[in-house]
């Protein structure tokens, strides 16, 4: 056993020899020279003649190339310039991100006509300002190759276009006016706007027996029925984390995927900001199966099967002091039970129990818990319901089961795609043949809208106009930013010109607002907030019925107890439900837990490698097996008869008895040959789709299964995992963390830990001046630093995303993830401890990791070009045109953030060979024209064989500084300057700005949190202009602090 | 002697006085040009009709000097109230409407009204005659010289082997075989040398130079002087180029811009204009270009089409991996538009003043100081206060330069 206390793999968990060896190996290849075979440069033939031939022949060609003629560029001006655009200066305009019913409101910055960048909006209450992954990439979806440029209708066999929209409203027209009374329906998402709702039900009202179905792929139905069931209301409500003391999720991805996970994160990271004066933060418990964000950041993790998600409620609810008697449970979750009903009780009014089961009986007990525990009205609030999960799982089986009776004479679907995320989604692709006519407003030839005979695209949020009602009160509004890039049309638009309607739906919109605003004044104000929302926001409670309490009681009582293995289906943070799969941003934004891209796959336990693949990871040679190649041993995952096979990948701190598996991916059209020019390119060979295991109570779609079987079959799959590379050779953790207790007990043991480590090089005080050999330089005006709050970090990805679209970071694609060649210039770290035969224990620590701007930097002092070199504000500086790409740089960079570009994935070489038979098929699709529009104009795209990093966002810092000068004022600390990942972070875990400034929040963020603040690897005298915060766990042991003892005995019991 | 004394007391003091007066009157009319080219140049000149009537004698036709600063100030308070004269004037002007002064003082009016009542309309003159020849350039002379001295220095030493034959003959050293100077291995070296040394100057400057464009002097699609613009009727560089003053991007203005004054001026009347190939130009046919590209009928006084934009040809070029911004050089650098683009406004047709290289960017940035407040009254730029002591203590009394705050580091342009 190693005396590695945290780990980002198994090999570094075990030291194995692999892992060694690939930790002295800064690249594990050569660079890729043709036509040497694996005879080496020395032995090849001809060396000598053959260099003297290419050196002849490129000198005659740049020759050659030089003599020609400068290109001739021109300059085209606007015949009429709108009034308050100037080329180069970008315009911000708010509007709503809008994907399955999720709703955020957003600024979209609008370069020249080209929305390139999203950012929260900060007047909005809900988000105030934070984003997310899938926020962050929604921009790259407006330039997606796959959407459908023009209005199609389908002859049976193939789709042909529609040369207008006026021939296709009278195809509409003939087919809606053919129904002979049969009734139609209008099939979407979630709807939450009041507009489009208006429109919706007068164009119903001239089809008699017609209704809408609101459909949600992760339904939310349980909990809509339980409410109903105690409160009345069909509803949810809104939940306040910042507000309670103590937290207990059952299963809800509250900081990941759980129904509002920005506004959740914020208020989370709210309830556990702890300062050197103020050491107070929530307890967090989690109950889950799988290792999920949320598991990662709570206090106290306990695993637990999905079928046990039902009894553990009930016995929580009876530890409380509830009607009802708990059941069986073992040891392990009972005291688990015991320790949390005791912090819940003592929390009375400040405490919050969520549950992540779609089973409206669970759902019900939940509420009963909260209601004993005094949620209802304190957390809970129920003045501001939310709005965007509507849909009811029996709705939608009632429909199908119409469909399939021929009782639909037309069906129309927006915003939807059951074809694909339905569980039963066979049924519902052989009941939709038999609807007489089928009309899709979806963006693409999806799983779903190749089976209509008619097809009107609808435009892309940031083309549309629009509203949406997140919350009962609250509003955001939708403009659009760009004029539509394909021949589209809103679906409002086209139900206005069916029922009828002269009115465009843009004249609607503004008929509808003006009035209800009280004026053109209020709807331009609207627009331009972006938001309206109540003057004071009220919070209450709704009065509980416990009337239906005994009747889920018994109801969970006769659930079926689980199998051998269980099923839990789950969401990933980067993809959710599958509605942005064609995005290559998010397909290849590492998983938080287990860091793969690229596809899904089955989750497993160590437990289960060692039972049934004979591997024991925490065994030195071991380990090896499993990790040394990408290639995962594949599984076949049976539930009821269906059957998926996809690769297995082994993740600490899984139930035992668990199989997980990412809904979302494997989309697929029903030729599988039209899926790249269908749903889009990126998405081929995407993993599989998971949707069709879940399974239905007869009320609601349950993504879970109690009885699973998962057999090993003989292939194996590579799947792209970063962060098996890059590590840091040894040495000493870079990151630090405290029980909240320790921290409010000796406030100082980080500073002293640092004195004493720094003691022999002069000490804290004068470690920079006495540390090194080197002569210290002064820093005057600017210095820039950053800090990172770890307890606020959630390990959400959303500065990833953010960093992408900043920045022109490429896409590299899955073959290239797999050689190491991952462009991430901001990466987060995992790290685990604990031990890993025992879920329960592992602890999970997320660490953003970033190039850290060292003031005595070790990759400027081996450059041989000084193409990395140090300004005076403090920036470790990259030239990319200096770069010769010797790559000494990141050999030497202790952080392992420097990236290279191994090949040419922006096509800025011009040469077509430099990509063919190298470059993935998605890497090439963003060469297109289409996504290059999205391209940062103040940003340089970086060609083959140079070296790239984070920047700090130096474009932003250099506009910032500019618009401070234009104002003839001094910087303005948080306004001018911020980064695209601080921007982006829903949880303000990372504070950037002018560190000289004594005012600034940076300093200040350094003064108040001295006792947490550290340096990664600050013993290597490098001088980071990046500080971390250390990570506080309100719990009683710090597996990375227990130190190696424990995990010994716990392996020996094992 | 006392009477004296008060003589002479009274006559320094009206001295003083007239010039205290007269230096007044200077820098009233001083005062008076600047704000007019500020404010009125772009729609009004003294002698010419433009947009706006030409001004000269406007105190004579308005005699009321109230009613006139009032007109100046707020023209639709005095259309409102219904001056006959005045309606009377905007209805000729197609109501074209006229901005508003309202921060104009009276006496900045006044000073304004003196230069336009005072303006004498520059005599047309050619090329100034007797002008200095190019300044500097005499590498021609050097040339000469040079080779004049070659010959001599070639002349000399042929007398010195020569000499040095004879003196062998006298002696009875026995002489060499002459070697003819094309097979002497000293003079081949030496032209050798010489060749290497030469071709590889220009071969370095000219790999140094590639991709370089200066002295780029592109035809463009309508024919638009700089000079007619901005040197004959001193129309402000930020009037069209706007964008220099708030964005990376000085902009070739739009067209609804140029229309601003073109609605009204349809023809051409100034000094004969040539292109570079001596060819005369008709300046009121390019007007009428405009015309078609801005969808304008000059005969109805209309717009009857939507138009189509100008594909103008750039002519300066940065390399797409350099972020230069306009506005941080002319607002918060306060550089001079000339500075960079040379002499634009005696440009015709425009040329690339300056080879737009790097060492040439560093050099400015190396010479140019920074934008603090100094003794000469100028305020500076607030931004800078953050390099305050740094600059108090680095150079005492003088400013310092842009390196020293980082102006040369790469990614002050780089990223």
């Amino acid at each position: 056993m190693s005396d590695k206390k945290y780990w980002q793999t198994f090999g570094e968990h075990s030291n194995s020899e692999a892992f060694q060896e690939a930790a002295a190996n800064e690249f594990r290849e050569d660079l890729p020279v043709e036509g040497l075979d694996s005879t080496g440069l020395l032995d090849a033939k001809t060396p000598r003649r053959d260099f003297l031939k290419y050196l002849g022949f490129s000198t005659a060609a740049a020759a050659l190339a030089a003599s020609c003629e400068i290109p001739v560029k021109k300059v085209i001006p606007y015949v009429n310039k709108p009034e308050n655009t100037i080329p180069g200066v970008a315009d911000y305009y708010a509007t709503t991100f809008q994907s399955g019913g999720d709703l955020v409101s957003v600024v979209a910055k609008v370069r020249d006509g080209r929305p390139i960048k999203l950012e929260g909006n900060e007047l909005s209450s809900i988000t105030k300002g934070g984003t997310s992954a899938r926020v962050q990439a929604s921009v790259l979806d407006l330039y997606d190759t796959a959407r459908l440029r023009h209005p199609k209708q389908s002859d049976g066999n193939s789709f042909q276009e529609v040369t207008s929209l006026e021939a296709f409203d009278q195809l509409a027209a003939t087919a809606l006016g053919s129904l002979g009374g049969a009734p139609l329906v209008i099939l979407t998402g979630t709807i939450t706007s009041p507009t489009t709702k208006e429109i919706i039900s007068q164009f119903l009202a001239k089809y008699p027996g017609s209704r809408h179905v609101q459909y949600d792929a992760d339904s939310y139905s349980g909990m809509l029925l339980a409410n109903e069931a105690a409160y009345g209301k069909k509803a949810i409500p809104s939940y306040q984390f910042d507000k309670a003391k103590v937290i207990v999720s059952l299963g809800a991805d509250f900081l990941g995927t759980w129904l509002s996970p920005i506004e959740f994160a914020r208020q989370y990271a709210a309830g556990r900001r702890v300062t050197d004066k103020n050491a107070e933060m929530s307890r967090h418990y989690q109950f889950e199966s799988l290792l999920s964000v949320t598991g990662g950041n709570a206090d106290k993790r306990f695993t637990l099967r999905p079928s046990e998600t039902g009894p553990l409620a009930l016995a929580l609810l009876a530890e409380l002091g509830g009607p009802v008697s708990a059941p069986a449970l073992d040891g392990r979750l009972k005291s688990a039970v015991q320790l949390a009903a005791k912090d819940l009780s003592a929390a009375k009014g400040s405490a919050l129990v969520v549950c992540g089961s779609n089973n409206p009986h669970v759902q019900l007990i939940v509420n009963a818990i909260n209601e004993a525990i005094g949620a209802n009205g304190t957390t809970i609030n129920w003045a501001a319901p939310v709005l965007w999960r509507q849909g009811l799982d029996a709705e939608m089986s009632s429909l199908v089961a119409d469909m399939d009776g021929g009782k639909v004479g037309a069906l129309l679907v927006y915003g939807a795609n059951p074809a694909y995320d339905y569980y039963d989604a066979d049924k519902f692709r052989a009941a939709i043949k038999k609807v007489k006519t089928t009309i899709s407003f979806n963006d693409r030839l999806d799983e779903t809208t190749e089976l209509c005979k008619y097809i009107l695209p609808a435009p892309h949020f940031l083309e549309s106009w629009g509203d949406a009602e997140p919350k009962t009160g609250y509003f955001s509004f939708m403009q659009p930013t760009i004029a539509p890039l394909f021949k589209t049309r809103s679906f409002e638009d086209s139900l206005l010109k069916w029922s009828g309607a002269t009115d465009t739906y843009e004249a609607y919109f503004k008929a509808y607002w003006t009035a209800k605003l009280g004026g053109i004044d209020g709807y331009e104000k609207a627009l331009q907030d972006g938001v309206v929302e109540p003057a004071a926001p009220s919070t209450g409670g709704a009065p509980f019925s416990s009337a239906k309490v005994s009747e889920a009681a018994a109801a969970i009582g006769s659930m079926k107890k689980g199998g051998a293995y269980e099923l839990a289906l789950y969401q990933k943070v980067s993809m959710g439900t599958g509605k942005q799969a064609n995005n290559p941003w998010l397909l290849e934004l590492p998983d938080p837990i287990t860091k793969a891209t690229w596809d899904n796959y089955a989750v497993v336990s160590p437990k289960y490698a060692r039972d049934n693949w004979h591997i024991d990871l925490g065994d030195r040679r071991q380990a090896d097996k499993f990790e040394v190649h990408p290639d995962r041993q594949v599984v076949s995952v049976k539930v009821g008869g269906k059957e998926i096979t996809l690769p297995a990948l082994v993740v600490p701190g899984v139930h035992d008895e668990v199989i997980g598996i990412a809904v979302g991916y494997g989309r697929q059209s029903a030729n599988k040959d039209n899926t790249a020019d269908y749903i889009g390119k990126a998405v081929v060979g995407a993993g599989r789709n998971a949707f069709p295991l879940a399974t239905f109570n007869g009320l609601t779609v349950e993504w879970s299964a109690p009885e699973a079987t998962c057999e090993t079959t003989k292939e194996f799959y590579q799947v792209a995992q970063t962060q098996t590379h890059s590590n840091y050779e040894g040495r000493t953790e870079a990151v630090k963390e405290l029980t909240l207790e320790d921290f409010k007990k000796s406030p100082d043991e980080i500073l002293n830990e640092r004195e004493e480590e720094l003691k022999p090089y002069g000490g804290l005080k004068s470690f920079t001046e006495q540390g090194t050999l080197y002569g210290v330089y002064d820093k005057p005006g600017i210095h820039w630093g950053m800090s990172v709050d770890m307890n606020s970090c959630v390990g959400c990805g959303a500065c990833v995303v953010a960093c992408h679209a900043e920045n022109n970071v490429s896409v590299v694609g899955k073959k290239e993830v797999l050689r190491y060649h991952d462009m991430h210039w901001l990466r987060i770290d995992r790290y685990f401890s604990g031990n890993l035969q025992e879920a329960d224990s592992i602890q999970t620590v997320f660490q953003p990791m970033l190039c850290q701007h060292c003031d005595n930097a070790p990759c400027e002092n081996v450059c041989p070009v000084s193409a990395t070199n140090h300004s005076s504000e403090g920036l470790n500086q990259m030239a990319y045109n200096r770069c010769i790409g010797t790559r000494y740089c990141a050999n030497n960079c202790p952080f392992k953030v420097r990236r290279f570009n191994w090949a040419d994935y922006t096509g800025a070489d011009s040469f077509p060979d430099n990509q063919n038979g190298i470059i993935s098929d998605a890497t090439m699709m963003m060469n297109d024209e289409l996504p290059r529009m999205v391209l940062n104009p103040d940003v340089t795209v970086r060609s083959r064989g140079v070296m790239e990093k984070c920047s700090f966002c130096v474009q932003r810092l250099q506009e910032g500084k500019l618009k401070a000068k234009k104002a003839d004022r001094p910087l303005k600390d948080m306004e001018d300057v911020r980064t695209a990942c601080q921007q982006a972070c829903p949880t303000e875990a990372i504070v950037f700005g002018n560190a000289n400034d004594k005012e600034s929040r940076i300093r200040q963020t350094r003064l108040e949190n001295e006792g947490r603040l550290f340096y990664a690897l600050e013993e290597l005298h490098v001088l980071p202009n990046v500080n971390y915060l250390a990570k506080i766990r309100n719990t009683d042991v710090i597996q990375g602090k227990a130190g190696e003892k424990k995990e010994e005995t716990a392996e020996k019991k094992a | 002697m006392h009477h004296n004394r008060l003589i002479a007391k009274r006559l320094f003091l009206s001295i003083l006085l007239s010039a205290v007066f007269s230096i007044g009157n200077g820098l009233l009319a001083q005062d008076g040009k600047a704000l007019f080219q500020a404010n009125c140049a772009s729609c009004h000149n003294p002698v010419k009709a433009l947009t706006g009537p030409a001004l000269k004698g406007v105190t004579e036709r308005v005699p009321d000097s109230k009613l006139l600063h009032s007109w100046i100030r707020n023209n639709q308070a005095v259309l409102a109230s219904g001056n006959k004269y005045f309606n009377d004037l905007y209805a000729s002007y197609n109501k074209t409407a006229m901005n508003l002064f309202t921060t104009l003082t009276d006496p900045e009016i006044d000073a304004i009204l003196k230069y336009v009542n005072d303006y004498k309309e520059p005599v047309q003159a050619g090329p100034t005659p007797g002008a200095p020849a190019q300044e500097g350039d005499n590498s021609l002379l050097y040339g000469i010289l040079t080779l004049i001295l070659a010959v001599i220095m070639l002349t000399l030493v042929q007398v010195n082997s020569n000499l040095k034959k004879l003196s062998d003959d006298k002696e009875g050293i026995p002489a060499m075989e002459p070697i003819p100077f094309y097979r002497n291995k000293v003079y081949i070296t030496f032209v050798i040398l010489i060749l290497f040394v030469v071709g590889g100057f220009y071969v370095v400057e000219g790999a140094i130079g590639l991709g370089r464009t200066k002295n780029y002097q592109p035809e463009q699609p309508i024919y638009y002087s700089h000079k007619v613009h901005a040197g004959t009727n001193q129309i402000s560089c930020l009037y069209c180029h706007g964008g220099a003053w708030e964005s990376k991007h000085a902009a070739v203005p739009s067209l609804n811009v140029c229309m601003n004054c073109h609605a009204a001026i349809n023809e051409y009347k100034g000094e004969k204009l040539f292109r570079e190939n001596g060819e005369e130009v008709n300046g009121t046919a390019e007007i009428q270009k405009l015309y078609a590209h801005a969808g304008y009928d000059p005969k109805m006084g209309k717009y009857t089409s939507a138009g189509t934009p100008v594909e103008w040809t750039k002519i300066h070029n940065l390399p797409d991996h350099v972020y230069f911004s306009h506005a941080q050089h002319i607002r918060a650098g306060k550089v001079q538009c000339q500075t960079c683009h040379g002499p634009i406004q005696e440009m015709n047709e425009v040329k690339q003043f300056a080879d737009l290289s790097m060492g040439w960017c560093i050099n400015c940035h190396r010479n140019s100081k920074v934008n603090f407040p100094d003794s000469a009254g100028n305020n500076g730029n607030k931004f800078y206060s953050i390099y305050e002591k740094f600059h108090k203590d680095l150079q005492p009394g003088d400013s310092i330069t842009v390196e020293k705050i980082g102006g040369t580091e790469c990614q002050k342009c780089h990223y």
